[in-house]
């Protein structure tokens, strides 16, 4: 019988070989936190910049009070799934608040963003089923897609003339069928053509979800995500997102007004059959939300920094993988090696931001991925701008 | 049914799509295996699929590619999606 981890040995050789570049981009440890922007990584204060800290209130005192409240009032943890003895009053005033927030009918919250895909897409979608997903998908879409049964129909990226043929060709049968696109991707910082895919549905029959986790609190006159900016949430069905970023905690959510959404309390299994999320971050999530409901000004700082961070490695010659400005801010390498070398030189000048190698990464492309927080000063932008010229003159001695 | 004549029109495309990814020049034939044996990644399998979709009209679910291994076998899926199409 062959080892079951022998599989993985091209894999593992590949991880091997990037380790001895210098550290190990997949089990970096931060020290300790100073900040929403600030750490001590390999005994060095490092400036954050691949976070997904958006509006950057990890650190807010109320918040944290929140959470500390929380802790005392409710015990450490929940003990129990939300079907059985895990749903508090936290749980239910955190639901009622991002419905509100979203303007829906109704909202359930999962334990993580992974699990909100996982538990919305195969509670939604059977084998009967089929699911247009755009192939540059984050992967909970993915594996969302394969839990549910439902055939699955990849669709080039963003490509709206290749889903309507798609749609067009496809005979539905008895079967329904879903589209997923998310707001904002995550690793080029673009967003979905939402208004051309809304307006798909007046020429076929099909449920819209939009996973608004990167776009939440940051697109939008609200923070609502890239459905509010771009005027057609009333075409969106489902929207799900996530806590994990610009909430700065971790779970995730799911909003809809469809009148029979609260089924999938006990007909998604990624929900159902898991712990419910802790009190803290029950109570931390909430709070926060209050906050950049109230701060629009976040926002604001947000879009300003990212428009620093764009145009100021434009300036200075890195090749970037979108053209508008986002708070996603990936320079395109033009090689793996060259993107892990870049990357240790940018740690060693006190910045962090995201390695993201192929096959995982649209293109195939080697990204050094950075996100821009609101909680980022105008020094800690020039920071990371000096440390990425400094990366590359470092990087041109080495020829890799 | 379709004849041996359709098989052949059928490879015959599906060949000439996986040229471009077969870049160690390896000979194609039926039995070829395109992940293995063209040592293609998964993202670059799924690019060479929506080129086939488009040649043939056809759409391949991502589900079908599970049983796919080898050229043989993707004529194999083609010819049925043309015919339930």
């Amino acid at each position: 019988m062959p080892d079951l981890l022998k599989k993985y040995h091209k894999l593992k050789q590949r991880h091997d070989a990037l380790v001895q570049l210098g550290t190990d981009a997949v089990q970096l440890v931060n020290e300790q936190l100073l900040s929403p922007t600030r750490a001590i990584i390999n005994g060095r204060e490092t400036v954050l910049a691949g976070t997904n800290n958006y509006l950057g209130l990890t650190f807010e005192p109320e918040c944290i009070e929140a959470g500390r409240k929380a802790l005392e009032e409710y015990g450490t943890g929940t003990t129990g799934s939300r079907i059985a003895n895990g749903t508090y009053a936290l749980h239910v005033a955190l639901e009622q608040a991002l419905a509100e927030f979203m303007g829906r009918q109704h909202c359930m919250v999962f334990s993580t963003g992974f699990q909100a895909n996982l538990g919305m897409i195969a509670g939604l979608a059977g084998p009967k089923d089929t699911i247009f997903i755009d192939m540059d998908s984050h992967a909970s879409i993915f594996d969302g897609c394969r839990l549910s049964g439902a055939t699955v129909v990849l669709f080039r990226h963003n490509d709206v003339e290749h889903l309507r043929r798609r749609l067009k060709r496809h005979d539905a049968g008895e079967g329904g069928r879903l589209v997923i696109v998310e707001g904002l991707y995550s690793m080029l910082g673009d967003t979905a053509p939402l208004r051309e895919i809304a307006a798909l549905k007046q020429e076929f029959d099909f449920q819209l979800l939009v996973d608004e986790a990167h776009s939440f609190g940051v697109l939008g006159k609200h923070g609502r995500g890239l459905a509010e900016q771009e005027d057609v949430e009333q075409a969106v069905d489902f929207v799900v997102g996530t806590f994990s970023k610009s909430l700065g905690g971790i779970g995730g959510y799911a909003v809809s007004d469809h009148p029979d959404f609260d089924v999938l309390r006990y007909a998604s299994r990624p929900y159902m059959f898991t712990a419910a999320p802790s009190p803290a971050s029950m109570a931390t999530t909430l709070c926060i939300l209050r906050q950049i409901a109230r701060r629009p000004q976040l926002r604001k700082k947000l879009w300003d920094n990212a428009a620093l961070l764009h145009n100021g490695l434009k300036e200075r010659g890195f090749e970037l993988g979108h053209e508008a400005v986002s708070p996603v801010v990936a320079v395109i390498c033009p090689t793996q090696e060259y993107a892990v070398a870049m990357w240790n030189a940018l740690l060693q000048h006190g910045v962090y931001v995201n390695l993201a190698l192929p096959p995982g990464t649209p293109k195939k492309l080697a990204l050094l991925r950075c996100s821009v927080s609101a909680a980022h000063t105008a020094e800690e932008i020039e920071t990371v701008l000096q440390a990425f010229v400094k990366a590359r003159d470092a990087v041109a001695t080495m020829q890799v | 049914m379709s004849t041996d004549n359709d098989n052949r029109q059928v490879e015959t495309t599906i060949m000439e799509l996986l040229a471009p990814y077969n870049k160690q020049g390896v000979a194609l034939a039926p039995d070829t295996d395109i992940a293995a044996d063209l040592n293609i990644d998964s993202a670059d399998v799924l690019n060479f699929v929506m080129e086939v979709e488009d040649a043939f009209d056809i759409d391949i679910p991502v589900n079908d590619l599970s049983d796919v291994r080898t050229v043989a076998d993707l004529v194999a899926l083609v010819q049925s999606r043309i015919g339930s199409a």
